[in-house]
């Protein structure tokens, strides 16, 4: 009789707990768009989201600087971050021997415990001047930092799930190609990468999500200047710097906008995650 | 699951999953209970806002501990309007500002009072190796609506920074900072910044200002503490500390220590303006 008690009492707490992350959620978005309100009603919904100031001390709170700030940094982060990844994961995954991978492949998920003010200390101090030499004029900081620097952060994420799924692939697949002659390389190239697609796919959508979301190392490589990321020498800035830097002193209006900020930044998460979910089932 | 090995044993898996929820709960349980027990305690004053004020709140937090170690001060940062809206909102016992209050302050939070703990200039620094040593309050003004460009690269404060406030107001005279300047959220971000930039320029708290970064006379008078006491340099504004009513109990005691002797002689140490 105890026995099923506890089997049903453990089976309700779970349950709970099942249901009360799904209500957070519910619980978060709510609570997002309710602060949003006020500047939604008192700017407008479409001059926040396609204008291009951002002065809210003189009233103009544009925030599709910081939408492109986001996007571009992000889509040059994993250009960086992509190729060296799915290099690394073949590396693991086929042809380091077994000693070598059980060092690199810890070292590698290592570097998602680096707490993320750690990444952007070393991008300061060290990416940053860098830059400026390179670039010639300006401080350092810049897109092209907060591109390397997002590009390390995301690079763990990306590999160790593509090499989970090379390792997945059926071992008489890989048999079936040497046995018709085809050379390892060839091997990897036209049968296991293909068979890993929807796994690899999966893995960049979550490194991208990683990448959209990340602060505080880009607050301080990034120079959080509102304006377009028209050169990848130059500042920009954020849409999750933008909240992070002035949310402390912000009140009224100003406040509510970044709370539209939040917003924009929920739905652009749930639009990346919604992407990565039907790509993941029909098998892209 | 257990497998038979060669001998023909049978050996049982030794990874085999335990419950992990019973321990999952103790651990809840544990850290709610502990929750519980880490509020404020009456013998705290929590103080926080204007970069400006913090180190010298730090300071006189010290001082005040090592007078009255039955009282704790935790200084925190986080910027003037920061201080005011944390002060208004109960958050912090005391809130630190580099500046006034706005209107639309006193108006949202009619109870807040204003006390001037000290005073402060806001230096103009460059790279110690800028060939330029003093600009006019005009120059200043046009370097900071162009923004940065093959000359300069200008810093500015976020947007609520005290600082950023006084500087808008006696420098820009209201005109705009050029956004593609970079924005950065203390006065230690920006001396950092201007310290390891060439060709940067951006403005902080004469207490902030050291030999790694080089301070620019307005109109060829010097950011000193004598001339922001005689009046003759342009940028200069009160430190402020704001309680909800008048300063009384533990925050009052607090501020009297500011305002006293010891507490003004730290103000000094720390390069900023006595208030006595």
């Amino acid at each position: 009789m105890p026995r099923y008690f506890v089997d049903r009492l453990s089976r309700h707490t779970v349950s709970i707990f099942g249901i009360a992350a799904f209500l957070i959620l519910v619980l978060i978005a709510l609570f997002i768009l309710k602060d949003s309100l006020p500047a939604l009603k008192e700017v407008g919904l479409i001059d926040i989201l396609f204008g291009a100031k951002w002065y809210p001390s003189h009233g103009s709170f544009g925030i599709l600087t910081m939408l492109a700030g986001s996007v571009v940094t992000t889509l040059l982060a994993l250009a960086i971050a992509v190729p060296l990844a799915l290099g690394c994961a073949i590396f693991l995954a086929e042809v380091a021997p077994p000693r070598v991978r059980s060092i690199t492949r810890p070292a590698v998920e290592l570097l998602v415990g680096i707490p993320s003010v750690v990444y952007g200390l070393v991008g300061m101090i060290v990416l940053c001047p860098f830059i400026a030499r390179l670039s010639g004029t300006g401080s350092g900081s810049s897109v092209l930092a907060a591109a390397i620097v997002l590009a390390i952060m995301v690079l763990p994420t990306i590999t160790s799930i593509s090499e989970d799924n090379l390792r997945a692939v059926p071992v008489h697949y890989k048999e079936g190609a040497f046995a018709l002659g085809a050379t390892h390389w060839q091997t990897i190239y036209h049968v296991l990468l293909p068979a890993a697609r929807r796994g690899i796919t999966a893995a960049v959508i979550l490194g991208t999500g990683r990448a959209i979301g990340e602060t505080m190392a880009m607050i301080m490589v990034i120079g959080n200047s509102p304006i377009f990321p028209t050169s990848i020498f130059g500042p920009a800035r954020t849409l999750t710097g933008n909240i992070a830097v002035e949310i402390a002193s912000a009140t009224g209006i100003h406040e509510s906008a970044l709370f539209v900020t939040g917003l924009v930044l929920f739905i652009l998460i749930m639009l990346i995650n919604g992407i990565g979910l039907i790509a993941y089932r029909r098998r892209v | 699951m257990s497998k038979i090995n060669k001998k023909g044993e049978i050996v049982y898996n030794r990874n085999r999953r335990r419950s992990f929820l019973l321990p999952l709960f103790i651990l809840i349980v544990a850290a709610l209970a502990l929750a519980g027990c880490g509020g404020t305690t009456s013998s705290t004053i929590t103080t926080g806002g204007s970069t400006t004020v913090q180190p010298l709140a730090d300071k006189w937090a010290k001082a005040f501990e090592a007078q009255d170690p039955g009282i704790k001060v935790i200084v925190q940062g986080g910027g003037s309007s920061a201080g005011v809206k944390g002060c208004a909102q109960g958050t912090l016992d005391i809130g630190a500002a580099s500046r006034e209050l706005k209107s639309s302050e006193t108006d949202q939070w009619p109870d807040l009072v204003v006390t001037h703990v000290a005073a402060d200039g806001v230096a103009i620094v460059v790279h110690p190796s800028c060939s330029v040593t003093s600009l006019t309050l005009e120059e200043i003004r046009d370097i900071f609506a162009a923004g940065s460009n093959n000359t300069w690269t200008v810093l500015n404060r976020e947007e609520g920074s005290g600082t950023r406030e006084v500087f808008e107001k006696k420098v820009m005279a209201d005109a705009e900072v050029a956004s593609n300047a970079e924005f950065l959220p203390s006065n230690g971000a920006i001396k950092q910044k201007v310290a390891s930039t060439a060709n940067a320029i951006g403005y902080i708290s004469l207490g902030y200002v050291d030999s790694s970064v080089k301070a620019l006379s307005i109109g060829g008078i010097a950011c000193s503490e004598a001339n922001c006491l005689s009046g003759s340099y342009p940028v200069t504004r009160y430190l402020n500390f704001i309680t909800k009513g008048e300063p009384a109990g533990q925050s009052g005691k607090f501020i009297d220590f500011c305002l006293g002797a010891k507490g003004q002689k730290i103000v000094e140490q720390e390069g900023y303006i006595s208030v006595r």
